[in-house]
């Protein structure tokens, strides 16, 4: 683990490096050695790839130094081996193609596949939960097969609506909010990624396993 | 009581400390982009650091006030009321806060603070997500928002030490820790002024000059960032990060500017200038305790000001 300083108010634990998969079990029991016993001035912990960024108020946490060390003895008992946080597995319904995902024709000319055939490599992968950032709920999945990988809109879209599935690169998602937004847009979930007046407004959180489901027009209507 | 919000002014939103806790899910800090200024005039009206008070952005609200109250304004300077000061305002009475004259950014607390319901934990107002503050939105003319009657009274007549403020300018030299990226840039970022951009908005303060050459070309994974988070994107335009900023960010991160002049960076408005320069983590940290023992002397100083 390696600890480096974020701006004067947080500090990055980096357990391994990128998209690294084995790095999750580590990060994940990081993660639940500090819930249970939280540096004190630590006002926000956050899994994110291969590291934890703790937030912190400088004036609470005694020395930057201090801090450090409380989370290297945290780190060194938190054991990734006997960790009983079950990863949870979250299916998300897609309306591929059609007006809710007018891109999927511009990713199968682009790969050269027929559009059955990319709803069926999409909703086929298993998918891991390796960030959830940018926007409230979005949550950076990996595992989308390369056949499929397909560059951003050259320009992006002003307004991309709420559920609305995408490719971007080697990257897919699901845009929790109506923002603008540049990757191709395959398909709709029914489902709210982020809701304040859920107990906890984010779907998907840190470690989740994702699978896509492809759904038809009336269900995506019939959704409640 | 009632305040009617006759001209709501260009950005006027309500906004507290923010929203720390629920990053991991994505959510920004939010609240107030010069912390400082929302912690002293909510102290100035004797109510706790983190109250909802109003920010306005270049044009101020007029507001109407059912009741007798308490109010203090701080942050840039907007005519109508003296800065950093509690002024008792009468039942049925008006304040117009005109165009800006210095800053970006006013503050106005009332005593008791806004009343708005918490959403995740805070009363600040988050735009995107239109979550927050008044019906998660900036306000409109005509809106009517509410406070609790408090019986608080001035005690005497004085202001601040000034000194307890940060240097406000439209030219400011910005301190800054040391970003992940930052050797993949050449020195331009600390010799030159940038100018900010009039594209700059609560996320983030944009800035125009000398575009930075980026030499390291290693794709980066997406990280954390702060508020205060310099960010350098391809074309070479550095983003400073601020309230409502992403809690994660693909681009390279040159610089964090402090804590303490992140107030700074808040007032800037369109056209004017900044500079930087780094200093130590232990620097930025002294530099942040000192500040709150300044204010911890003036929350005692005014327990015995107001009643």
């Amino acid at each position: 683990m390696t600890l480096s300083p974020l701006g004067d108010s947080a500090v990055v634990a980096a357990l391994g490096t990128g998209l690294d998969d084995l790095a999750l079990p580590r990060v994940r029991a990081l993660v639940e050695a500090l819930g249970r016993d939280l540096p004190v001035g630590v006002v926000d912990v956050v899994p994110a790839f291969a590291s934890v960024t703790l937030f912190y108020e400088p004036a609470r946490i005694g020395s930057y130094a201090q801090l450090c060390a409380a989370i290297e003895v945290l780190a060194a008992r938190a054991d990734a081996s006997v960790l009983t946080f079950e990863s949870r597995m979250v299916e998300i319904p897609v309306c591929y193609g059609g007006e809710l995902g007018s891109d999927l024709t511009v990713v199968a000319a682009q790969r050269g596949l027929t559009e059955a055939r990319v709803v069926e490599l999409h909703s086929g992968a298993h998918y891991l939960v390796h960030a959830v950032g940018f926007a409230p709920g979005f949550a950076y999945l990996g595992g989308l097969p390369e056949k499929i990988h397909t560059p951003r809109r050259a320009t992006p879209r002003t307004s991309v609506p709420a559920g609305s599935v995408g490719i971007g690169g080697e990257q897919t998602g699901v845009y929790p909010l109506t923002t603008p937004g540049g990757w191709n847009l395959i398909g709709r979930t029914p489902l709210r990624l982020f809701d304040v007046t859920r107990a906890e407004p984010a779907l998907l959180r840190f470690g989740d396993q994702v699978k896509f489901r492809a759904i038809g027009a009336e269900e995506f209507a019939a959704w409640k | 009581m009632e305040i009617t919000v006759t001209r709501a002014g260009m950005l006027t939103t309500v906004q507290d400390l923010g929203r720390a806790g629920h990053r991991a899910a994505g959510v920004p800090l939010s609240g107030a982009m010069d912390p400082l200024a929302l912690r002293i005039v909510n102290l100035l009206v004797g109510n706790p650091e983190n109250a909802a008070a109003l920010e306005f952005t270049l044009r101020g609200p007029e507001l109407e006030f059912s009741a007798e109250t308490i109010i203090a304004v701080g942050g840039g300077e907007f005519g109508a009321v003296p800065l950093w000061q509690p002024v008792t305002v009468p039942a049925g009475g008006r304040l117009a806060l005109g165009a800006v004259r210095t800053g970006c950014r006013g503050y106005l607390a009332i005593a008791g603070g806004f009343a708005v319901a918490p959403v995740l934990g805070s009363r600040s107002t988050f735009l995107r997500a239109a979550i927050g503050g008044h019906e998660g939105r900036a306000l409109r003319d005509g809106d009517v928002l509410h406070a609790p009657t408090v019986a608080r009274h001035v005690v005497g007549r004085w202001h601040i030490d000034e000194r307890i403020l940060p240097a406000y300018s439209p030219a400011p030299v910005a301190r800054v820790v040391h970003g992940a990226q930052a050797e993949e840039f050449g020195a331009a970022f600390f010799t030159e002024a940038f100018s900010v951009s009039p594209k700059s908005d609560r996320m983030g303060v944009r800035l125009m000059g000398p575009s930075l050459a980026r030499a390291g070309m290693a794709e980066l994974i997406s990280s954390t960032v702060v508020p205060g988070t310099v960010q350098v994107p391809p074309d070479g335009r550095p983003i400073i990060l601020m309230a409502d900023a992403q809690t994660i960010g693909g681009y390279p991160q040159i610089a964090h500017v402090i804590s303490v002049d992140l107030p700074l960076v808040a007032q800037l408005k369109p056209g004017d200038t900044v500079r930087f320069h780094e200093v130590t983590l232990a620097e930025a940290h002294e530099l942040l305790l000192a500040c709150e023992r300044r204010l911890g002397m003036l929350h005692e100083g005014l327990a015995q000001k107001l009643r």
